[in-house]
């Protein structure tokens, strides 16, 4: 188990040098006049250049790529174009705060989808079953300001059940606080529930037609002994690697919910960057994110190679 | 006695002929028409290409230069009420999937396109090739999308060649990890083989060889792709960096209205993002369709 997860590791470390590079190209190779992208097209020459000086890009551009790529490592990424303090702390913070709704976003939606899951897998192409399939493509499909906005007209407005507003008042006690973010929670809970469902089902009807599930039938235990016993620990492979996946994407959907429901976590913080064109702010954004999405990864890897020896096996040769 | 070569004999020999091909083409789209949800999904989508298309001449009034007082509830003249600017929510609603849809089918092209080359690429020369690719998809499928599309519509400025070229470009790892998987199980058949033995040139044997193969996983692939790309499109529109004014994209009319819910006024926000449900249901019903009768 060491040496895959020092595998994995090194992989990790190599893909992460890869995705800062690919950030750094697209912030700065594409128009390399990041001065004159900040004071727009009618500013005078001298203060593109003057600002440029200031911010150090008019440095060539290797130079202030190894720049970058040191500041990865040693955990500098730049100052705020707009505040003029690091990013990373202001950036943790809003995550913390994102993290906290889509959290709670997870803890709605995984139970809900690996049950509807394991429950169509049980009875497929029955019309439970197709329900179900066709309510995972649906959902899946929809984005997530959309079900936010036809949330808050529906639940919000008209019913009046649940704050529009999603950041609770200072102090405020953990129930509160859910009350305030179960709507946009729930907005992406329901992009997530057709994933993860959909995979939980596909898992699990590829179990159920096996060999050894046919067996375990056949020797005569209950539905439930099997689907505990012999079924489960491999049907659920596929559903793990997917939310793996889905934490990387929760906090792409997370910006537009964050607008809607006005909540002041990192989508906010990146939509506030982008209207600044504060640079640094979303170049760490993408790249803490992509750490984000890896360490996932490298978790549910993990975890499928302790819930499979073979995968584990396979990978230490 | 010597041996006559024939002009057929040396001529490439495709897994399966052509008639056989538009004979299996002809009973996919035979099992298409018996899916309930793939006909819905066209009906769906084809209206919304029929409204984009007749538009001004087929809405009650002009959606972009009929000023009425703003706000207006919905009533039996004006069926969705009217924006903040008095323009009919209706006539704009119908006229609304006109960039997107132009923009989101060829972003997903643009996708696909570039994914199933390198796809195709990484998964027939394998080896050094494959390992420096398959790094470099895995870090840009690390990227989270809808942030780094932020990030380069801010520093590229925003325009429809610019979000169809980062929708597109952001979409081909994806794509290409697919195409990969169906190459290399395709790689190991005979017809490859043979190929090889004929001395067939690596470019021939995938343009004219694997490619019609794995036809199917691409054309599943493109359905989902832009169904994904509308997703992305709208959301992008929703966050200010997509389609620009005075378009009547349902996305940024979201964006434009949204704050008005609070104060009661839910209409000009509700029904384009129902518009927007409707059409990204309906493509994924398609491609949801093709994808289990090709499985099949």
């Amino acid at each position: 188990m060491a040496r895959f997860i020092g595998r994995r590791l090194l992989l990790a470390l190599v893909t992460l040098w890869l995705l800062a590079t690919i950030v750094f190209v697209i912030a700065n190779v594409l128009p390399n006049d990041i001065g004159r992208t900040i004071l727009g097209p009618f500013a005078p020459q001298e203060s593109v250049d003057a600002l440029n000086e200031k911010l150090g890009t008019n440095r060539p551009i290797l130079v202030q790529y190894v720049d970058s790529m040191i500041g990865i490592v040693t955990l500098d990424y730049g100052d705020s174009y707009v505040t003029g303090r690091p990013v990373l702390p202001q950036l943790f913070e809003a995550i913390g705060r994102s993290a906290k709704l889509a959290g709670l976003a997870l803890l709605i939606t995984i139970p809900l989808a690996i049950v509807a899951g394991l429950f169509a897998a049980r009875r497929r192409d029955k019309p439970a079953d197709r329900a179900i399939v066709l309510l995972g493509v649906t959902s899946s499909s929809i984005p997530e300001f959309v079900t936010g906005t036809i949330l808050v007209v529906v639940i919000g407005v008209h019913f009046g059940l649940l704050p529009v507003l999603a950041t609770p008042p200072a102090d405020s006690d953990i129930l509160t606080q859910i009350r305030y973010l179960l709507m946009p929670a729930t907005a992406m809970a329901i992009v997530y529930f057709g994933y993860i469902a959909r995979m939980t089902r596909a898992g699990t009807i590829d179990v159920l037609q096996s060999d050894y599930a046919r067996t375990a039938t056949m020797k005569g235990l209950t539905t439930s002994q099997m689907m505990r016993h012999h079924v489960l620990r491999n049907a659920l492979i596929p559903t793990v690697a997917v939310i793996a996946v889905q934490i990387g994407y929760l906090f792409g959907g997370i910006i537009a919910v964050e607008k809607i429901f006005n909540y002041n976590g990192m989508g906010q913080t990146m939509l506030f960057a982008a209207q600044q064109k504060d640079i640094p702010m979303l170049t760490a954004g993408a790249i803490v994110i992509g750490i984000v999405y890896m360490l996932a990864t490298l978790a549910s890897d993990m975890t499928i190679a302790w819930m499979n020896p073979r995968i584990r096996l396979d990978a230490e040769r | 006695m010597d041996v006559a070569v024939t002009e057929e004999d040396v001529l490439p020999k495709s897994p399966m002929p052509t008639s056989e091909r538009s004979q299996a083409r002809r009973e996919t789209i035979k099992l298409l028409l018996r899916r309930p949800s793939f006909l819905v999904g066209v009906a769906i989508l084809f209206g919304w290409v029929v409204t984009a298309i007749l538009g001004e001449r087929i809405t009650p009034y002009d959606p972009f230069n009929d000023f009425s007082p703003g706000h207006l509830a919905p009533s039996l003249e004006h069926l969705m009420g009217t924006d903040r600017l008095g323009r009919d929510v209706l006539s704009r609603v119908m006229v609304g999937s006109r960039d997107v849809l132009i923009i989101a089918p060829l972003a997903a092209l643009l996708g696909v396109a570039a994914g199933t080359l390198l796809g195709l690429i990484m998964g027939y020369y394998h080896g050094v090739v494959d390992d420096v690719l398959s790094r470099l998809v895995e870090a840009f499928l690390a990227l989270p999308v809808i942030l780094v599309a932020l990030l380069t519509l801010v520093v590229l400025g925003t325009s429809p060649i610019v979000v169809i070229a980062v929708v597109g470009i952001l979409f081909t790892p994806i794509v290409a990890r697919t195409v990969r998987s169906a190459v290399l199980s395709e790689r190991q058949l005979d017809y490859v083989t043979a190929a090889k033995l004929r001395g067939e040139s690596g470019p021939f044997i995938l343009s004219r060889e694997i490619f019609p193969n794995v036809l199917g996983p691409t054309v599943v692939e493109l359905t989902v792709r832009f169904g994904y790309a509308i997703f992305t499109v709208a959301t992008l529109s929703f966050l200010g960096v997509g389609i620009q004014p005075p378009s009547a994209d349902w996305g940024l009319t979201v964006s434009q209205e949204y704050n008005n819910m609070i104060s009661g006024v839910w209409w000009p926000t509700l029904f384009p993002a129902l518009a927007i449900a409707s059409i990204v249901v309906a493509v994924n019903l398609i491609a949801d369709s093709l994808q289990s009768v090709l499985d099949e």
